[in-house]
């Protein structure tokens, strides 16, 4: 599966898009997802793994709980997207201007 | 909630002309060099209008004469510098709620030499819900769909299936 297949994947499930939205919120612990989402504890281990693995939530290690949030490195697919969206839009602008040059 | 940063995206291009004519072109050309697939009209690109006045709106239109806000120039300063926002949310739907800024620099560095630098910046406040990230990742429309198009287009040009 590439990044953008298990990006999506990821977020296809309702439960793991609740959790994702959850943590959207505000920094949980799994033991708080498990009060705030009608899911066994296990079941919600096993949703984050998938989050992380797709690189939309992270965890950290407080004392001995593990706080889960989302990661903004999440977010460098748009920026990915954005990069290349004005490139291409400065080319074309550029394009435009040795056009006029040239008439 | 928590904000998310991210750092803006920042793009240049050295045009050979003067910085009068690379903003003209810009600016009031717009609809003459934007890519017409870029599009949110349901009858497909004609122009793309910039009022170039602080307030001046800035928007799409169809074909079928429709016409579809983009955002607005929050300064415009000729022939230096024009500000938006750009309030087209993580769904590609115009939010007047919802403000991301693309500063457009025009700086000449010779002769009929230009450098016209882009930034597009507070990206953060797409992913300040996480609602709206789904929406980026998610929506036939948003940027998911569009990054789908794109790569397909890149496949084309490049002969070979783009790897995103």
């Amino acid at each position: 599966m590439t990044y953008e297949d298990r990006l999506f994947a990821a977020l296809a499930d309702p439960t793991r898009r609740g959790i994702f939205e959850r943590l959207g919120e505000r920094r949980r612990s799994v033991a708080e997802l498990a009060r705030a989402v009608p899911v066994s504890q296990p079941a919600i281990s096993q949703h984050l793994k998938v989050l992380k693995e797709a690189r939309l939530v992270r965890d950290e290690a407080v004392g001995a709980r593990r706080i889960y949030s989302i990661d903004p490195a999440g977010l460098g697919q748009l920026r990915q997207w954005l990069d290349r969206f004005w490139r291409e839009q400065l080319a074309a602008f550029e394009s435009a201007v040795e056009a006029e040059r040239r008439e | 909630m928590h904000m998310i940063e991210s750092d803006p995206v920042r793009k240049s291009v050295t045009v050979r002309a003067s910085p009068q004519k690379a903003f003209e072109v810009f600016v009031n050309g717009m609809g003459d060099w934007w890519i017409k697939e870029h599009s949110l009209t349901e009858s497909g690109q004609k122009t793309v209008m910039v009022e170039a006045r602080a307030g001046g709106r800035w928007y799409e239109v169809g074909n079928a004469g429709e016409e579809r806000d983009w955002g607005r120039v929050i300064a415009c300063d000729p022939p230096h510098r024009i500000l938006f926002a750009w309030q087209l949310n993580a769904d590609f739907d115009f939010d007047p709620t919802f403000h991301t800024e693309v500063e457009v620099m025009f700086e000449a560095i010779g002769e009929e030499e230009t450098t016209v630098t882009l930034v597009h910046r507070d990206l953060g406040n797409y992913g300040a819900k996480a609602k709206d990230l789904r929406g980026v990742l998610d929506s036939e429309k948003g940027w998911g769909g569009l990054l789908a198009s794109y790569a397909a287009k890149a496949a084309c040009q490049s002969g070979k299936r783009a790897s995103i």
